[in-house]
């Protein structure tokens, strides 16, 4: 009776699984893994029109994309946007988190709500809605620095100032987010650690030095890692705002993977870039792992 | 000084509210000036005299309408189609046994890390031989089987009593009977989770929606905002009554399933 019941148990098993297996297994393995045996073949506009037309050519794609400085050019708008705007975005969600969470703070809910709304906008639309307010002339923005005699600057206009403000935008539309997983954080730390530290005299910055952030560490390196994981990512934001310019100076590694596969069609060539945003992210997630271990040994 | 204190981080946390806010309540204040009013220098913050226009040109000259219908075909069908799917693989992995149940569970974790644009061209030759190149559900496809859904689910179904189910077992109760009425219950809080943030995955993507879908008639609203900015970027007001339209949806969501999306991130979140 009881094997009876475990091989119904174990059918129903696996025909609860199978659906979301198929779903993962076609949809995804199976392309993840398309990705990077297309990155060794020519494929392009003939190859959609008959699959036939498609050739092995080994490294060729890979040299073609080292020698390619457009590629240089994404690699290094990405970066800036993962080591500027990660930590920045990290450490405005850590401050609202801290100042949410200070023990006067009456309507709390209310702040936290008003903080995480940007998050759920739609990034289409209040990347639309930025480039208005980068306006060099009609700008909200211009209008307002204007108030301290600054300005105006042409914010999307400027090689120099397009990628700062990418990354305001995303700042203000992502940070409640990460704000949510530190307010978490912070109510796990247990009242009695600060009330013995202000026991033995220690001031606002001293509790803050060594008990919260010693507290908050796990967190932070769990929200920095994935943080820089996600931006690896940006896609909307240019595409919308600047289309990758002035000056190519906001082309990202997935436009310049969209424009190469889906506007000229070579999606061989593109697939390269797909497998440099895999590596990227494996290294990332190499150094969570490597910086988890650290911390718990 | 303490009274003064708490006055001071009332008043910071206040400008920060208004900065956050500034640019949604422009949105909408723009939305409703007349033509060419947001062009002005300096920039108007409140319409003159507010009109509807913009709106109504949205519903009738640009059919809105119709990127509503495909925006919410996308969104409800993906969420639905997740909510059973993962719901039946996240239970499973919590309390079937199987055979390979620990290795596959594995498997999929390690899957979580890759991103989903590493997928995206061998997904569109793919869907293309399968002949859903520009169709609904070739933009769906992505959300059906949500993994972080799935170790979401497993991880709340754990707490369900192998009692109960045993009960049910030798009551005679099928796995499938004994899912639909003790488990669904059970689990339906992390249910309710796991849907409204699919939905918003859903509603609010564009990449793959962009790759996907071809004619304008498919259009999702993000997309087809997109491709409205190319003709209309100078009506500022046009604009952003689309951006309205395309915003409010799941922003009115956002209001009335607040403790959802916050409990869902704050209790996610810990275990990571």
């Amino acid at each position: 009776m009881t094997v009876g019941g475990s091989t119904a148990e174990s059918r129903a098993g696996w025909a609860f699984v199978t659906p979301a297996l198929a779903l993962i297994g076609i949809f995804f393995v199976l392309p993840v893994a398309g990705a990077f045996v297309l990155s060794f073949t020519d494929f392009d506009l003939y190859s959609i029109g008959g699959p036939g037309n498609t050739r092995f050519v080994g490294l060729a794609n890979y040299r073609d994309l080292l020698t390619t400085p457009l590629f240089w050019t994404a690699l290094r708008n990405t970066l800036y946007f993962v080591l500027v705007g990660g930590p920045l975005s990290v450490a405005v969600s850590l401050a609202a988190a801290l100042l949410v969470n200070a023990r006067t703070v009456r309507l709390k809910p209310f702040f936290r709500a008003a903080f995480f709304a940007p998050w759920v906008t739609t990034l289409v639309a209040v990347a639309l809605l930025w480039r208005y307010i980068y306006h060099p002339q009609y700008g909200l923005l211009n209008a307002a620095i204007g108030v301290f005699g600054l300005g105006p600057v042409d914010w999307l206009g400027d090689p120099a100032w397009a990628m700062p403000s990418i990354i305001l935008l995303s700042v203000w539309k992502n940070f409640g987010y990460n704000m949510l997983i530190f307010l978490a954080g912070l109510q796990a730390i247990p009242e009695e650690l600060y009330e013995a530290a202000s026991l033995d005299g220690a001031g606002a910055w001293h509790r803050f030095r060594h008990v919260t952030v010693p507290m908050l560490g796990p967190t932070l390196v769990f929200v920095g890692i994935v943080t820089m994981i996600t931006s690896f990512q940006i896609f909307s934001e240019p595409y919308v705002m600047t289309q990758g310019g002035p000056l190519k100076s906001t082309t990202t590694l997935m436009l310049f993977m969209y424009e190469e596969g889906f506007r000229w069609w070579r999606l061989g060539f593109a697939a390269t870039i797909a497998v440099v945003l895999f590596l990227l992210t494996l290294a990332g997630t190499v150094v969570q792992l490597r910086f988890r271990r650290e911390a718990q040994g | 000084m303490r009274r003064l204190r708490a006055v001071l981080l009332h008043l910071v946390l206040l400008i920060g509210v208004v900065l956050a806010a500034t640019p949604l309540i422009w949105m909408v204040s723009a939305s409703l000036m007349r033509p060419g009013e947001a062009n002005s220098s300096p920039p108007p913050f409140l319409p003159a005299q507010p009109t509807l226009e913009h709106y109504r040109a949205l519903f009738t000259s640009l059919s809105v309408g119709r990127y509503i219908v495909n925006s919410l075909l996308v969104s409800v069908g993906g969420t639905l189609g997740a909510l059973l799917i993962v719901g039946l693989a996240g239970y499973a992995f919590a309390k079937l046994r199987f055979r390979g149940r620990q290795p596959v569970f594995r498997g999929l974790l390690a899957a979580m890390v890759i991103p989903g644009q590493v997928a995206m061209l061998p997904m569109f030759i793919l869907l293309r031989e399968l002949g859903l190149v520009n169709t609904l559900v070739g933009a769906m496809i992505p959300f059906l089987a949500p993994v972080y859904g799935i170790f979401l689910v497993r991880q709340y179904a754990l707490s369900i009593p192998d009692d109960l189910l045993q009960a049910a077992r030798l009551d005679g109760a099928t796995e499938f009977q004994i899912f639909r009425l003790i488990v669904l219950p059970g689990i339906a809080p992390v249910l309710a989770t796991l849907g409204v943030f699919t939905f918003l995955g859903a509603w609010n993507d564009f990449m793959w929606p962009l790759i996907i879908l071809s004619d304008d008639a498919k259009y999702t609203l993000p997309v087809a905002l997109a491709n409205l900015t190319g003709e209309h970027v100078q009506d500022v007001e046009l604009m952003m009554s689309g951006a309205v339209v395309t915003v409010l949806p799941v922003f009115i969501a956002f209001l009335f399933l607040q403790r959802y999306y916050i409990q869902g991130i704050m209790t996610g979140s810990v275990k990571g």
